[in-house]
């Protein structure tokens, strides 16, 4: 009886994604026949593709009929498999961009076509901030959050085929994002380029990864939410709420790509600065704390240091963050006492900050000696510390006078890349490797030297990359406001790029090693999954953790 | 609502209301009796009888 009733739910899922993409495909279609314009039309393509393909997928897994796995796991497994490969391919296809691009800032004629405009550091750079941030950081973000809030709560999975929805859905807004930036269709919002139609797409899956995360969370047989799943709800409906509100538009004609902002001038300037800060405060912190919060007690074998500083993080980070976006906005239309306001949580958010900073860190206590034996670990606790770097550099730069040295200059990139290749990238590749191991049961990861060298490899990269940047950046300030004994400027602007010149050279490099680690990380993954055993024991290593279980 | 009346409401009773909120969270994460509940939640990740064959 309860089987037959499971199977009858499970047909209702697939029968509404498979109207869902029929509706899609007739979309697309119309579109297709009335386009009013050539990238319009590319982008329907594409769309149809993808709604085709998914409609086949989802016939041919119906009359599959559920494998013998999914029967007998407890957890539903196989979408966050699928998440780990999305985020390995993304990652990299993400990085890789990031580093062409920083080549084209150092010889700009690289890549550049007079004719067509694909490959132009304007296209490529929307590609690569969107793949880093919503492709990587998002597939790592769906997995570990779907991973997390299982365990958590030990529940399965809530909504049959929804959750694969929400994972192919969101490919498909990754894939629809990409090819659009190479087309020239943006809204030229930071951030938050994506067209009108590819907004209302993510809406609706985003809307239904916030379903599937509630009803998992409401079937739970804990009677407390794990602190890791308050992070993961915050970011899920805070992203929800800035999408929203940021992308009010209207578009010219439901057969093209382009629209107007309902927000104009400095409104519109600030709408999007209070999203484009809370992207970084909501997805790229907060969803990533849920990874902290569970991952390191995880992998180091130990209880959260302090539980009730978390909860204490967690409120003080919602009530503040939401507030720091008008620091983008200094010197500008926007009153002063905005700016400042935005200046003031700024400053204020370094106390939740460094709080959830120690209380990663001090989870160690009683485990330190496993960063000498763990790689994983040494990840894991590495990019805590750059979220604790990230997040004291953030606020001083925040404040008016340092404001006025920083803004537009190449220190703010050197910035967000501490915190996005040293945080949410570390965060992100800890969280893989142990994601590996455990779905796919294996004892071990296949080899830790190779973890070792895509962390040094990574490390290094980072630091030349941050402080090429530093230097670059403070030096353009510098010489931006430099005056003569006649009080005219003292450089032009080419001037300023020129002596910026080797400094993208090193910050490529930089990028380079990165890239570099991050491939030595999917092979290591990959032969992990795949079964193949250890390259060679490290002796170190088991006789250590067999000794601790033995104590 | 005029903007006046917005942002006097937002400077005053929208203010206390979000501290008040936030004191309320901080009181919970202090309350006394919730500490077993705490200690408990501070292992949840190790204690999730999981199937990650570790």
């Amino acid at each position: 009886m309860t089987a037959a009733v499971k199977k009858q739910e499970w047909r209702i899922d697939a029968v509404a994604i498979l109207a869902i993409l029929v509706l899609g495909s007739f979309y697309a279609l119309w579109g297709i026949a009335h386009a009013a314009d050539r990238a319009y039309a590319i982008q329907m393509w594409t769309a149809l593709g993808a709604f085709l393909v998914g409609s086949a997928m989802l016939v041919l897994h119906i009359s599959r009929g559920p494998s013998a796995e999914s029967v007998a796991s407890r957890y539903e497994n196989g979408v966050i498999k699928a998440g780990v490969f999305a985020s390995m391919f993304w990652g990299v296809a993400g990085f890789l961009v990031g580093v062409i691009i920083a080549f084209q800032l150092a010889f700009p004629s690289l890549f550049y076509f007079q004719e067509f405009g694909w490959l132009n550091f304007g296209r490529l750079r929307p590609l690569h901030t969107n793949a880093v941030i919503f492709a990587f950081g998002g597939n790592v973000l769906i997995a570990t959050s779907f991973y997390v809030v299982q365990r958590t709560c030990r529940a399965r999975l809530a909504g049959g085929l929804w959750p694969w929805f929400v994972f192919w859905g969101f490919q498909l807004v990754i894939l629809l994002a990409g090819t659009g930036y190479l087309l020239g269709v943006t809204q030229g919002r930071e951030y938050a380029e994506l067209p009108w139609y590819t907004d209302i797409w993510l809406t609706l899956v985003w809307v239904v990864y916030l379903l599937v995360f509630l009803g998992t969370i409401w079937k739970r047989q804990e009677q407390h939410i794990y602190v890791a799943n308050w992070f993961y709800l915050a970011f899920i409906v805070t992203v929800a709420m800035l999408h929203l509100v940021n992308n009010m538009a209207i578009p010219v004609s439901f057969a093209g790509w382009f629209s107007y902002s309902l927000f104009s001038g400095v409104q519109d300037a600030l709408t999007q600065w209070w999203y484009g800060h809370n992207a970084v405060g909501f997805f790229l912190t907060a969803g990533f704390l849920g990874i902290m919060y569970y991952f390191i007690p995880k992998q180091a074998d130990r209880p959260v240091y302090s539980y009730r500083l978390s909860i204490i993080h967690f409120w003080a980070l919602i009530f503040l963050y939401i507030w720091a976006g008008p620091h983008h906005l200094h010197y500008t239309a926007l009153p002063q006492w905005a700016q400042t306001l935005g200046a003031t949580f700024s400053i204020m958010l370094w106390m939740p900050s460094w709080g959830g900073m120690i209380n990663g860190l001090m989870t160690l206590s009683g485990a330190w000696d496993k960063l000498r034996t763990d790689p994983v670990l040494r990840m894991l606790v590495v990019s805590v510390a750059f979220y604790g770097m990230s997040t004291f550099e953030g606020p001083v730069m925040s404040i008016r006078a340092v404001n006025s040295l920083s803004h537009y200059t190449d220190w703010t990139i050197g910035h967000v890349h501490s915190g996005a290749l040293g945080w949410v990238g570390f965060v992100s590749f800890g969280a893989l490797y142990c994601l590996t191991t455990w779905l796919w049961k294996r004892q071990r990861l296949h080899s830790f030297a190779l973890v070792e060298w895509h962390f040094w490899l990574s490390t290094i990269g980072i630091v030349l990359y941050i402080t090429s940047m530093w230097v670059a950046g403070i030096m353009q300030g510098l010489m931006w406001r430099a005056y003569n004994e006649f009080g005219f400027l003292e450089y032009s602007f080419v001037e300023t790029v020129e002596a910026m010149h080797p400094y993208y050279i090193i910050r490529a490099v930089g990028g380079t090693l990165f890239l570099l680690g991050s491939l030595v990380m999917v092979y290591n993954l990959w032969r992990t999954a795949r079964g193949d055993a250890p390259a060679a024991e490290r002796a170190g290593d088991v006789p250590a953790a067999a000794a601790v279980a033995a104590e | 609502m005029d903007y006046q009346t917005a942002n006097q409401f937002a400077q005053t009773w929208g203010l206390w209301l979000l501290m008040a909120c936030f004191i309320a969270a901080v009181v919970y994460a202090l309350w006394p009796s919730n500490r077993d509940t705490f200690e408990r939640a501070a292992r949840a990740p190790l204690d999730d009888g999981d199937d990650n064959g570790r």
